[in-house]
């Protein structure tokens, strides 16, 4: 009997896709810590579904979904891993809906101006682990510097970070100079740090991807919101947090 | 009679149940990690660049946290022990109030203490201390993780030590302190090596404070767990590969602490 009761408390956490008795249906999406603000908004307004946001790392995301986690909706902070998704049969075909730009981030007070500030003696850079995206577009800008400069300022990286929160955090705390983050994310501080912009030459093609998921429970309402993050209510949103339209 | 007899059988079922349950939800997940990495991934991932860096940090880290956990933490359980003073329950709160504290919310607590912009920030500052993003960072975010295990259990040990076979020892002479080390401590060992084991493998499993208040740098703050954190993304494999290792380093520690100790120990090491 005990284990009865365990067994069916356990089934009602897990949620075993029992819709009955809710008036909307739940649509569970996955999305990149830098969407937060914007999907956040456009979840409240979207109208087909009772919105279920999960934010983690792009690729922490990926590795659920691979591990059976299903969600409706997987949006990425870049094309690679919905693609990937995509090619292993886990996701439709992935919606390019936003871009962003990266910028070097630091406190207000901050003397810093430039990337080529970084390579000065005691300033202490935290980045993202390259596992992430932003760890990843991090060392695309820094890989189109020339090779002196690039390695005078990776020997000030203190700290890989395996998400944006992360280098925002210990760059309010103090703990490093500098960081490079998402344009979006120097927004949602709401001052506490700033953006210096990045040479054109320096700055990577950050496009955001999105893709239903293979299995989904609710396929049609999940298009639906991919749609709405190209042109309509999530698209507003996304503007709202800084984000630019798509390339191309 | 026949009514008792079947009541006992049945609850020796339920007894029985419940362990088998335990012991396949406790196990399983260890096990899929060792079903799931091959011994040659195993191998090949210790020559990865950072993981052997990694595994090697968390143990001297910890290694380090558990030796000023032993030093502070005996003598402090012992006075928490053996005397009744006012607020002393207070105390024994708030020391291990850490236990029930979510690994985030110490990282966040330890930045706001000893953080560059933190409470004694400044003090430390100027004293030429850096904690934050050093190796240093990632002892202080162990201690304050672990300690409160080796604590508790050492204050519960001291309980259990006869008073009189404390009075005897003062009796006979031996000063207060020398009855502490020959008498006290060697009473409590059993106890105390339990402490020490549940506060060396939590010590060995920190993540949250340590990253928060830490960072992670491959070397230098990047210990295992935030090395498996870090490949659980990209590379899954190398991920289980860490984790076993990870499974075996503690599981031979908490193994030699077991034998150190006589197996009798753990039996009775809640006090």
């Amino acid at each position: 009997m005990a284990v009865a009761t365990i067994a069916a408390a356990i089934t009602t956490l897990a949620g075993c896709g029992d819709s009955s008795g809710t008036e909307k249906d739940q649509l569970l999406v996955s999305g990149a810590s830098s969407l937060t603000d914007a999907f956040t908004a456009y979840g409240k307004d979207f109208g087909a579904a009772d919105v279920k946001l999960s934010f983690a790392g792009s690729d922490e995301l990926a590795a659920q979904i691979r591990a059976g986690a299903g969600p409706d909706v997987y949006a990425a902070a870049n094309t690679d891993l919905p693609d990937q998704l995509n090619a292993d049969g886990l996701a439709g075909k992935p919606v390019v809906f936003a871009s962003n730009r990266l910028v070097l981030a630091v406190p207000p007070s901050s003397e810093i101006r430039s990337v080529a500030d970084l390579a000065r003696p005691g300033t202490k850079l935290a980045i993202g682990s390259p596992s992430v995206p932003i760890g990843s577009y991090t060392r695309t800008v820094l890989s189109r510097l020339d090779a002196p400069e690039r390695d005078a300022i990776l020997s000030k990286v203190r700290s890989e970070e395996p998400d944006v929160a992360g280098i925002i955090g210990k760059l309010t705390q103090g703990a490093v100079d500098a960081g490079f983050v998402y344009a979006t994310d120097v927004e949602a501080t709401g001052g506490r740090v700033k953006a210096i912009r990045l040479p054109a030459r320096l700055q990577p093609s950050v496009a955001y991807g999105a893709a239903v998921i293979t299995g989904a429970s609710h396929p049609e309402e999940a298009a639906q919101f991919i749609d709405g993050l190209v042109s309509g209510q999530g698209a507003v949103a996304l503007r709202k947090a800084g984000f630019e339209a798509p390339p191309g | 009679m026949p009514a008792a007899i079947g009541g006992s059988r049945w609850f020796r079922a339920i007894l029985v149940v419940s362990l088998a349950l335990a012991l396949v939800f406790l196990t399983l997940p260890v096990l899929a990690i060792f079903v799931e990495a091959s011994p040659r991934q195993l191998i090949s991932s210790l020559g990865e660049p950072g993981a052997t860096e990694a595994l090697w940090l968390s143990l001297k880290t910890s290694m380090i946290a558990i030796a000023i956990i032993i030093v502070v933490g005996t003598p402090a359980a012992y006075l928490l022990a053996t005397r009744r003073f006012r607020g002393r329950s207070a105390v024994l709160t708030m020391v291990e109030l850490p236990l029930v504290v979510p690994p985030a919310v110490a990282g966040i607590g330890l930045l706001a203490a000893l953080g560059p912009t933190g409470l004694l920030g400044p003090a430390l500052g100027d004293a030429g201390v850096e904690l934050v993003l050093q190796t240093a960072g990632v002892v202080v975010a162990l201690t304050f993780v672990s300690a409160p295990f080796y604590l508790r259990q050492g204050v519960a040990a001291f309980e259990t030590v006869e008073r009189s076979l404390l009075d005897a020892s003062r009796t006979l002479g031996v000063g207060e302190a020398l009855t502490f080390v020959r008498v006290a401590i060697p009473s409590a060992r059993e106890g105390l090596l339990a402490g020490l084991a549940l506060a060396w493998g939590r010590a060995l499993g920190e993540f949250g404070a340590t990253l928060m208040f830490a960072g992670s740098y491959r070397g230098v703050t990047q210990t295992a767990p935030l090395a498996i954190y870090e490949r659980f993304g990209t590379n899954f494999t190398s991920a289980l590969a860490l984790s076993a290792l990870l499974i075996g380093a503690s599981g031979a520690l908490l193994l030699s602490v077991k034998l150190l100790g006589g197996a009798r120990g753990f039996g009775n090491a809640g006090g």
